[in-house]
Parts: structure tokens; sequence; C-alpha cells
């Protein structure tokens, strides 16, 4: 009974808030709807007992894909008001497709039965008293083991991809390049000085001229510009 | 061991094709070369194993395709057939290995040619290892494919890309008859695995294809299939142009390996063959008259690779007719002594054109040989045997084959025979007469590149030992193996031959002059070569001043390009133009305005359909994913 | 075994499907929202292997789901990063203006 009132509560949120997705005039609020959204369908996933997948989708998308989309939407200055002329245009083929597709979804779920030997063709059939994430678990490292390098290799292939469209080089940034600075003997030398010592002792040191066409200013007043820039 | 022959090159490519930009030139080519070597080593282990041990095997690897009825294994078939061209080809490869990284050492991108070329070799290697006419099919277009890269290596040369395309496009000529011959195999026997095929022949001996003998039919496809790859007369024109690659390209695909395997194949699948009686008198006319025609080619051409790649098309004619009588063990020993020498020629060809600063019309060198003698010696080693001098290989295989054409006792034997002879003559005539072209008379090429010419590096002149090692002495020991009084246990079976076909046992008891036929002829031509060319070099120009039409004929190779041209591009671009002119023009330009109009309404929409807009592609999906999902319901049986 | 009805899941899974697509529809032009349409039906998706897996007492589901979840993650990243690019060359994320499809 209480499985049951839960169950119609998350599922009427989350509807509700799938609806606010794809209505709401800021995207901000979209993403923050999206949220709430996979938030309830963690909860039907509990109810379902997928404790593991609930989990999942929590980390995963609240944690991962939810917030690089509020990042991104917060990121980037885009006019929302502009985006926003012509939402109706498309709204009645729109509802069209949508209905059709509902009714043939419905009518589908409705005209439908397990096979009579379903119990018997099950892969991998749960086992009573084994919670649901050590099932996986179990199953995972072992059946789906390839499954689950190439799901990684997805992963790894997404990231590349991604860092390799934004990368952008500025060619006026500014970069330590330490093998430019290892090479550059010559133009620094240390030399103890005598404490207490002043200019007026020592006199001004230049560091070694190697482009003798440039005229040395009058007054230099560092030691010897031997810094990285 | 087994698969170790066959996968070392291919692991060579890959290290060579993928890391070669991170590991360097040097690295990348001496990995190869060392797998290479590698893979001889086991290549020659399982020659000795397989072919003297006679332990043939199957080495199953894997299951390739499984459709239905359908299922076609990877595994290395190994028997004395297959294990002769395994060392055959993973020696003379690791040889030219060898050889071009003297040759390509000046190169740009060394990782890339090597990646190519061992490539190729792991492909050769699937191609005569293969358990089923699949699996040698994939060999067959994967060194197609190979060798289309290596002649078109030098992409940035307009003439490469081209010869490359034609060698591409003369091969799939070729290919489509030999799918159709697989299809029909398939058929037939129900099956593509040799295996079943040779235990079935039997019982599908009566079956008919379109009225025809279905193996006929199998035999004839295949061999046009093997045309195509062996550059016999008619689909051979892509052989002369495949020049264009580098030397030692020429040297291993183009003489050695690839352009044998329809040799192979015909030797392969000899259990059909020996029932289709009408197919060995095709193939056996073919041969010969391949043998004769590019032979008289050979004669006037001025390219020193151009005439070598001729007479390996007339020499290909040799195998071809050999096979064609019946005698599959001459055609293999033809072909296993004409690799070691052809090649050998090959590179003695790269190295001369090395010397010479890249030069290869042999009116502009001569005079040569006192600078570079020890590749003097090689050509002339290389030439001895293929002009079938006594005691160098090409002696035993050339006299072996003209003399089981002899034996065959037919029409087309006879045929054969005596173009075989004639070709034999001609063979050493213009051996000679590139030998003394090329290292003889006064230098006719300008100061500069004489005052260059050097022998070529260690790297290039080991492979030509090897070589000349092996075009000395092969015919000598393995002539009892492959033909003489050991052949039944060599061969173990990997060659079939019906009771009825006692050509070679007959081939030993021809008269005595006929064994001696080549030898006299073959001096005879050198002879020619010297009157002509040495002692009265006159005579060639007033020769073909007197007979214009001839040299013409010659010159232009027959007007082969000519006819193809005529017929088959000229036809093409015509029909082209039919289409363009009147389907395009006239019809649809031409069309009255009112369907002019019509047209512009319709293109008008869809233009408005193609808005390049991404939001409505996606919206066409989804509506196109409806309709899908509406029509299985509607049309779901209940 | 569910405690609730298997149909009841799928329904739901009907209607975020269709909720998906519908917002693919009227936010024709916000890449951003597609994206986010996209991930409610991929969501949709993943509901309806779990109340299968559930009802049928088989983690095949389960594990299929969680091979959708991370190519919806790929996903992601890899549309923003594109969304990122687009907007930096062009200065705006209209998918309207993306007609340089057009042959």
């Amino acid at each position: 009974m209480i499985a049951a009132i839960a169950f119609y509560l998350f599922a009427a949120i989350l509807i509700a808030s799938a609806v606010m997705v794809v209505t709401s005039r800021n995207p901000v609020h979209s993403v923050l709807f999206l949220i709430l959204a996979f938030f309830n369908a963690a909860a039907l996933f509990l109810i379902a007992g997928a404790e593991f997948l609930a989990m999942i989708l929590v980390i995963v998308y609240v944690g991962a894909v939810a917030v690089l989309f509020l990042f991104v939407v917060m990121m980037l200055d885009v006019d929302f008001s502009a985006i926003r002329e012509g939402f109706q245009r498309y709204a009645p083929i729109g509802g069209v497709i949508g209905l059709v597709l509902f009714a043939e979804l419905i009518f589908v779920f409705g005209s439908w039965s397990f096979a009579d030997n379903a119990a018997v063709l099950r892969l991998n059939p749960m086992e009573p008293g084994v919670e649901n994430t050590r099932a996986i678990g179990r199953i995972l490292y072992t059946d789906y083991v390839w499954l689950f390098q190439l799901s990684g290799l997805i992963l790894l292939v997404a990231m590349i991809g991604a860092i390799v469209l934004t990368l952008r080089n500025k060619p006026q940034a500014k970069r330590q390049d330490i093998g430019k600075q290892v090479s550059r003997m010559g133009s620094v030398n240390l030399r103890q000085v005598r404490s207490g010592a002043g200019l007026a002792e020592l006199g001004i040191e230049r560091p070694p001229v190697d482009a003798p066409a440039e005229k040395p200013k009058p007054i230099a007043h560092d030691h010897a510009h031997g810094g990285h820039h | 061991m087994y698969v170790g022959a066959i996968f070392f090159p291919l692991l060579g490519a890959c290290i060579a094709g993928f890391l070669g930009r991170w590991i360097g030139d040097k690295p990348a080519q001496w990995a190869t070369v060392f797998f290479m070597a590698l893979a001889a080593v086991c290549g020659s282990a399982a020659f000795i194993d397989v072919a003297l041990g006679s332990a043939p095997g199957v080495v199953p690897l894997f299951t390739f395709i499984d459709v239905g009825g359908f299922e076609v294994s990877w595994a290395l078939r190994y028997d004395t057939l297959s294990v002769v061209m395994v060392a055959m080809v993973t020696f003379i490869s690791t040889l030219i290995h060898l050889y071009s990284v003297g040759y390509m050492s000046h190169d740009a991108t060394i990782p890339r040619f090597f990646a190519y070329l061992s490539l190729f070799t792991f492909m050769m290697l699937m191609l005569v290892t293969a358990d089923n006419l699949v699996q040698l099919f994939f060999g067959w277009e994967g060194v197609g494919l190979a060798s289309y890269l290596l002649i078109g290596y030098w992409y940035e040369k307009e003439s490469a890309n081209r010869a490359a395309m034609k060698a591409f496009i003369v091969n799939r000529v070729g290919d489509v008859f030999f799918m159709l011959g697989l299809a029909l195999t398939f058929w037939t026997f129900q099956s593509v695995e040799f295996e079943t095929i040779f235990a079935g022949i039997e019982a599908a001996q009566g079956q008919t294809f379109l009225g025809l003998p279905a193996f006929e039919v199998i035999g004839v496809l295949l061999f046009l299939g093997a045309c195509g790859k062996s550059a016999q007369i008619g689909l051979h024109t892509w052989l002369p142009d495949a020049m264009e690659g580098p030397t030692p390209v020429s040297a291993l695909i183009h003489a050695a390996t690839m352009v044998t395997a329809g040799v192979f194949l015909m030797v392969r699948m000899s259990p059909v063959l020996e029932y289709a009686p009408t197919t060995l008198t095709v193939i056996t006319i073919v041969g010969a008259t391949t043998a004769i025609f590019a032979a008289t080619i050979g004669c006037v051409q001025n390219d020193i690779k151009r005439i070598i790649a001729y007479s390996t098309c007339s020499q290909l004619g040799y195998m071809f007719f050999a096979v064609g009588v019946g005698a599959y063990q001459a055609a293999m020993f033809h072909l296993f002594t004409h690799a070691f020498f052809k090649a050998l020629l090959f590179l003695g060809a790269g190295s001369v054109i090395h010397a010479m600063s890249d030069e290869q019309d042999i009116r502009r060198m001569g005079g040569i040989w006192k600078k570079i003698p020890l590749t003097y010696v090689m050509m002339w080693v290389g030439s001895l045997a293929l002009a079938g001098v006594p005691y160098f290989a090409g002696y035993y295989s050339k006299d072996m084959v003209l003399e089981v054409a002899y034996a065959a006792h037919s029409g087309a034997g006879m045929y054969a025979f005596a173009m075989g002879l004639l070709a034999a003559f001609l063979t050493a005539f213009y051996s000679w007469r590139l030998i003394i072209l090329t290292f003889h008379g006064a230098p006719r090429a300008d100061h500069h590149t004489m005052e260059h010419v050097h022998e070529s590096p260690w790297t290039m002149m080991v492979p030509l030992l090897a070589l000349s090692a092996g075009a000395v002495m092969t015919g000598y020991y393995f002539y009892d193996m492959f033909v003489g009084h050991h052949q039944t246990y060599f061969w173990n079976g990997a060659i079939f031959t019906s009771a009825t076909n006692q050509v070679l046992e007959h081939a030993h008891h021809v008269p005595s002059w006929v064994p001696l036929a080549p030898t006299v002829v073959g001096l005879s031509g050198i002879a020619l070569a010297y009157v002509m060319y040495m002692f009265a070099p006159k005579l060639p120009a007033m020769l073909a001043n007197a007979l214009p039409g001839v040299h013409r004929f010659l010159l232009n190779k027959w007007y082969f390009d000519e006819l193809y041209d005529a017929i088959f591009v000229r036809p093409a671009m015509h029909l082209a133009r039919v289409f363009w002119k009147t389907g395009d023009t006239r019809i649809i330009d031409g069309m009255p305005n009112g369907a002019a109009s019509l047209a512009v309404g319709v293109a008008g929409g869809a233009v408005r359909l193609q808005s390049g807009r991404v939001a409505s592609y996606a919206f066409t999906m989804i509506i196109g994913l409806v309709l899908f999902v509406s029509l299985i319901l509607v049309g779901m049986p209940r | 075994m569910l405690a609730i009805g298997l149909a009841h899941y799928l329904t739901v899974g009907a209607i975020l499907f269709v909720l998906g697509v519908l917002g693919i529809f009227l936010n024709r032009k916000n890449i951003i929202v597609i994206l986010m349409s996209v991930e409610l039906i991929l969501l949709a998706v993943n509901l309806n292997l779990v109340a299968f897996s559930a009802q049928l007492g088989d983690l095949t589901g389960q594990i299929f789901a969680m091979l959708i979840l991370t190519v919806a993650a790929a996903e992601a990243a890899i549309g923003l990063a594109i969304v990122v690019i687009h907007f930096r060359n062009r200065g705006t994320i209209e998918v309207d203006d993306v007609s340089t499809l057009k042959g």
C-alpha cells in the first residue's frame, strides 16, 4: 500500500517535472527540473528493486550530466528570449506525433503478454537473498566484462572527443616552456655579491650582450634579467 | 611455427604502419625485416616438416563467416603445395625487405613502404595457406590491394596513380570471374572448403550448369580469374604499367609471388580441373599464346623493367600451359625456380637503376660493366637461368615444361611445345639484348650520370647473392622432388592427378632431341643477340627499317592498349556522352515548358525539404519512426 | 516481482518518452533543451528496462540499462562540447541557424 502511494507520488512528480523540462522558458529551470526528474526516476528504480541503478542514476546524472548541462547553460551567454520565438509553430505537429506515439505505445502494452516459458528463458535469474548490487557485481565483472570494458572505452572516447573539440590554442597565450628555459645557458649567471655592498661599489652588472645591434639603455636598474616570463 | 610464418609479417606491417611515425624510420624498417626473417625461419621449418617429413595438417584459427548453412572457417592448410609457396614467399620476401633497406634509403616515407610490403606478404601467405576458396579470395583481394598501394606508392607521380588504378581495375575484371566461379563451386558442392570439394568430386561429376558440365564452367571461370592476376593475354595490360612502382615491389609482387597466384590457384584446384578436359585445352592455348606474345614484345621494349615484366608474362604463360597439359608439378617447379631468377633479375635491374641515378631506358646506358661488376655478374646468372642454359635453375624447369607439353601428345600440347620453343629462343635473345645494351658498348648516358655509377650497398648485394645461389641451385636440387622420381612422395596427395594422367611419366621418355631443343634454341638466341647488338650494332636499326610494320606492331605491344581503348574505354565514354547529350540535355532540359515549370515546382518543394536545418531532419526522423511503428502495428500478425 | 504492476511502469515510461519527443518539437531552436529531451527519452527506455528486469527477475535488463547510462553520459558530453564550439564560432546556439548541411 505504501509502495503504491509512493509510486504514484514519484511518478506524478516525475511526469510533472518532465513537462516542465520541455516547456519552461528558462533553460536553467529546465536543467533543475531535469535533476528533479532524475531523482524521482531513481526513486521509481528503488521501488522496482534496482538499488544500484538508482544510485548510479543519481550519481552519474545529477552529479555529472545535469551539472554539466547547468554549467554550459550558464557559461554560454545566450539570449534565450530570441530562441523562444516560434515556440508554438511546431507545437501542433509535435502534439499530433506525440499523441499517435503514445496511443501506439499504450496499444502495444495492452495487447502483449509474456511467453509461456519466459521464466525458463531468463539469462541471469535473480537469486533470492542476494542484494541487487552484489548480484549485478557478480555478473558485471564476469559474464559482461567485455560490455563493461566497452562502456569504459565509450566514456574514454567521449572524454577525448570532448577535449579535442573544445581545446583551442590561443597564439597569444603565454605558457611555460621548460625546454626553452633550460636551453638559455649563458644569459643567466649567478654571482656572489658581498653583503652590504651597494651599486656604487659594484657597478652595474649587465648580461652578456648577444645582440650587439641593440644598444644598451643608458641606465639599467635590474642586475641581470634572468627571470622567465 | 605454422601460425608464426603467416602472422609475423602482419605484426611487422602493424608496427611499421601504425607506430612508424613514433619509432622512426630505422626501427620501423628493421622491425619489418626482423619479423620477415622470423617468418622465413618458420616457413623453412614448416617446409622441412611438411614437405620433407610429409606431415600435412590443418591449423584451425577461428570461424570467419557463419551464415545459415554457409560456414567458412579460418584455417591454415599446410600441405606440400602450400608449404612450398610459404617457404618461397617468406624467403624471397625477406631478401627483398633487406634489399629495400638499401634501395629505399633516400625515400621520404620509409615506414609506409615497409608496412605495405609486409602487408602484402601477409596477404600472399593468407592466399597460399587458405583452407577454403573464400579465404583464398580474401588473400587474393588482399594482394590486389597491397599491389595497388605499392604500385601507386609514389602517389605524387601521375603515371604511378594511373598504373595503380589500371592494375586494380583490370584485376577486378578477373575477380568477377573468380567470384562467379566461387559461387558456382558453392552451388555445385554446397561448400567452399577444399577438403569437402575434393571429397565430393566423384559425386558431383554429372552435374551440369546451364546445360554445360559444371566442372568445365567452374574451371573456365576460375581460369579467367587467374588470368587477371597472372597477366595472361587479354588481361596482361596492367603488368608492364605496374613497373611504375619501386623496383623491389616489381621483384616481389610482379615477378615472384602475386602474379603466380593464378598458377597456384589452378594447381590448387587440380582435382576439379582433372575432370574438365576442355578447360585444360583452353588453358594450354592461352598459356602458350601468352608465352610467345609477351616474348615478341619483350624483344623491342627499351625500358629495362618493362623488358623483364614482359619476360615474366611470358614465363607465366609457360606455367599455365604446363597446367593445361596436366603437369601441375612441372608448373609448380617452374613457378618455384622462376621466383628466384626473376626476383634476381629485377633486383639486379634495380641495382642498375640505382647506379644510373634512376635511369631506366637501356638506350641511355651501356659501358658500365666494369664499374658495377657484381651486379653485372648477377644479371648474367639471372639471364642464364631465364634462358635455360644447362645446369641453371631455369634449365631444369623450362625443359620439364616443354617436355610435358610434347609428351601430352595432343594438338594443344604440340602447339604449346612449338610456341614454347620459339618463346625460349626469343627469351634468350631479349635477355642478352638487355645485358649487352645495358652493360656493354660505348656509354650513352651523360657524363654526369656516368661519374656517379657505383656499386650498391651491402643490403642490396646480399639479397642478390642469395637469390643468385637460388637461381643456380634450386633447379638441380629440387628436380627430383618436384617432378622426378620422388614426386609422389614429395607432393603427398597435395596435387591430384587422375589415373589416366600419365603425362609426367611420359615426359621422362620423350625422344632425346626434345630435352636438347630448348638448350639449343636458347644458345642460338644468345648468339643472335651477340651478333645483332655486339658485333653488328647497325643490324637492329636496319631490320626495324626493313620491316617497319612488324616493328611498330611489337613496339606498340600488339596494340592491346589501343584495342581496349577502342573497345571498352571509348564506348564507355561514348555511352556517358550519349546519356549526357540525349538523356540530360535533350530529354530533361528540352522538355516542354509545362513540364519544366512542373519540375521547378517539384524542385522547389524538394528544396524546402532539404533545408539543411538539423532540427527539420530530427523531426523527419521522429515522424519516420512513428510511421514505422504504426506500420508494424498495423501489419503485425495476430 | 514488482510491488506495482508492470503496466504502471510502462505507462510512466511511455509518457516520459512522448514528453521527450514533444520536447524536441517544442524547443526546436534551443539545442540544449533538445539534448535534455533526448536524456528524457533515454530515461524512459531505462525505466522500461528496469521494470521488465524486475518483473521477470532477470538482471540482464539492468546491465543493459547501465550501458544506456554510459552511452547517454557520453552523448551528453560530446553534444555539449559541440554546442560550446558552435557557440564559440557563431555566437548563438540556435539550431535553425545550422543549415550548412545543405548540399
